[in-house]
């Protein structure tokens, strides 16, 4: 019996121990890692661009993690990251990083397929969600009410929604609340009386992409920088960058990684 | 290592008891853990801005969970509604009237019934209740009302299997004696049995109220998480658990400290509940 047990003590120690030896295996073949956290909304595409980046360079690990745009500028603040993601513009106190703009990326405005309306003002937008508007008929359309739905607070997407649309008036606390870009998206592609917005990236025939003050959200009317709901995607890090960290900024700024972006649904700098 | 009997027997012990004490010291870790990261909030904010505040924006420094509270409680009621006088229904079939062979096909089926997961619960809301809600009773669908449906069925097991015991624990001679006087079966459950198992239902039902107000999941997906209280059936409404569960990714700072105080008001509840509940079972015997 205590024989038994102590084998069995014997073999979780050996376990753990060669478990913890393992970063120093990895050390010894010479990989480099770099640490990215941050925007769930940003880290779909950072995980592509790692891929590709991962086959041209074999010496290079890149760990992509979520947390939001908040957490992810802390960790780098911290330094416990080499970048981190953002999809919202640096508050005051966070400036003392550098930021670089990856690519840009519009929100849009959605509503089911059944629904006839196709076009909005900001002003009215501002208004379905600050709960003035409540009514499907006050924008010409049957009597019923309007189920908006927002993004929860800290959201990267939410806190961009809030000063692009809303301008300082408060989002209802009557609104549904969903997680994610894609649960708003959920929600609206089925229930036919819903409006929230997403990610242009998102956007497919589930849901129908509302004209904002007569432009349509589309990747060339966010270039000429006729449509106005854009938010930068951004990386940020803390000081200097090691040189694993510089390549990958490299080729996320490349003809290639843009490429990358823009076949996602992003506004990158090449056309 | 060594063949006494009496040290071996000694050795088992030990280490049963170190194992079981384990139980008790994860409890008393979470405990800490929760405390500790919940409290420093409600001293710098204040008890009562918290618990009795309306609004909820901790990012701009509010942290009021007043409408959650309520609406924690309005789902955990609208769920007893609904999954009360089924599972009591359902413990009074099993232990008066079913036959051998129907037990051996419901308990089984009760306990699948408590082993699905609740995600699975929340996508079947997603998919059929709030659809249904929407269009033949009206709002969004994602409402009080679906919210309640699903956690009524998802507190039916604990509420069958307990009351179940503690109708099958009345004894015999209550059932015999109360027929013997002339009663029908349906007098002998309504006026005999029934009140001698009343304080082991009641424990049922406020276990399944313990389930339905830690239940977050299935609640985030179909509750539609407004932060407001709910002014009809039909409004979406968010719950104690879905705070935590829907901000926790994106949470820093006192955000984050907002969230732990939330489950510090959750557990406090839910201690409250379970203590009812215990006090209800041992009252009875």
């Amino acid at each position: 019996m205590v024989g038994k047990i102590g084998i069995i003590l014997v073999a979780l120690a050996t376990l753990v121990i060669s478990c913890s030896s393992k970063p120093q295996d990895r050390a010894k073949n010479n990989k480099q890692t770099i640490t990215i956290a941050g925007s769930t909304s940003v880290m779909p595409f950072t995980e592509k661009l790692a891929e590709h980046f991962m086959i041209d360079n074999r010496k290079f690990v890149i760990d992509v993690q979520g947390g939001g745009s908040t957490a992810g500028i802390q960790a780098c603040v911290n330094n416990t990251v080499n970048i981190g993601m953002s999809s919202r513009e640096l508050k005051e106190e966070e400036k003392m990083l550098n930021t670089i703009t990856i690519c840009y990326d519009g929100i849009t405005i959605v509503v089911h397929p059944k629904n006839p309306l196709k076009a909005l003002t900001l002003q009215q937008v501002s208004r379905i969600f600050s709960g003035e508007i409540r009514d499907w008929k006050q924008l010409g359309w049957i009597n019923r009410k309007i189920d908006a739905v927002t993004r929860e607070e800290g959201s990267g997407t939410r806190s961009s929604f809030e000063e692009l649309v809303m301008k300082g008036n408060e989002i209802d606390d009557g609104i549904m609340v969903q997680d994610s870009n894609g649960s708003v998206k959920e929600v609206v592609a089925t229930d036919p009386y819903a409006i929230g917005y997403i990610s242009l990236g998102l956007v497919d025939q589930r849901v129908k992409p509302l004209t904002i003050d007569g432009v349509v959200p589309s990747i060339r009317n966010i270039k000429t920088g006729r449509y106005k709901i854009v938010r930068p995607f951004l990386y940020v890090t803390n000081g200097e960058l090691d040189e694993a960290g510089k390549k990958f900024i490299n080729f996320v700024l490349s003809r290639d990684g843009q490429n990358i972006l823009k076949k996602e649904g992003l506004v990158g700098f090449y056309d | 290592m060594t063949n006494n009997p009496i040290r071996k027997e000694r050795f088992v012990k030990w280490v049963l008891v170190v194992f079981a004490l384990s139980s008790l010291l994860f409890l008393f870790l979470i405990f800490m853990f929760i405390f500790f990261e919940g409290l420093p909030l409600f001293h710098k904010v204040g008890l009562k801005n918290i618990i009795l505040g309306f609004k909820w924006a901790p990012t701009k420094g509010f942290f009021g969970i007043f409408p959650m509270i309520v609406s924690s409680f309005l789902v955990t009621f609208g769920a007893l509604v609904i999954g009360a006088p089924m599972g009591l229904s359902c413990a009074i079939y099993l232990s008066e009237y079913s036959g051998k062979k129907m037990k051996m096909f419901l308990k089984p089926a009760l306990e699948l019934l408590a082993g699905i997961p609740s995600v699975v619960y929340g996508f079947l809301g997603v998919v059929y209740i709030v659809p249904i809600v929407r269009d033949h009773i009206g709002g969004s669908g994602f409402s009080l009302l679906a919210t309640s449906i699903i956690l009524g069925i998802m507190i039916l097991p604990t509420i069958i299997s307990i009351s179940f015991d503690s109708i099958m624990s009345v004894p015999k001679t209550y059932r015999e004696g109360s027929l013997a006087m002339g009663a029908t079966k349906w007098q002998t459950i309504y006026k005999v049995i029934l009140p001698a198992a009343r304080s082991g239902i009641l424990a049922s039902f406020i276990l399944g109220m313990g389930r339905a107000i830690g239940e977050t999941m299935a609640v985030i997906m179909i509750a539609g998480n407004a932060l407001k209280i709910p002014s009809s059936i039909l409004d979406p409404l968010r719950t104690l658990t879905g705070n935590i569960a829907l901000e926790l990714a994106y949470a820093t700072g006192d955000h984050r400290l907002g969230l732990f105080s939330t489950g510090v008001v959750l557990l406090v509840i839910i201690m409250i509940l379970n203590y009812i509940a215990n006090f209800g079972i041992k009252r009875r015997t």
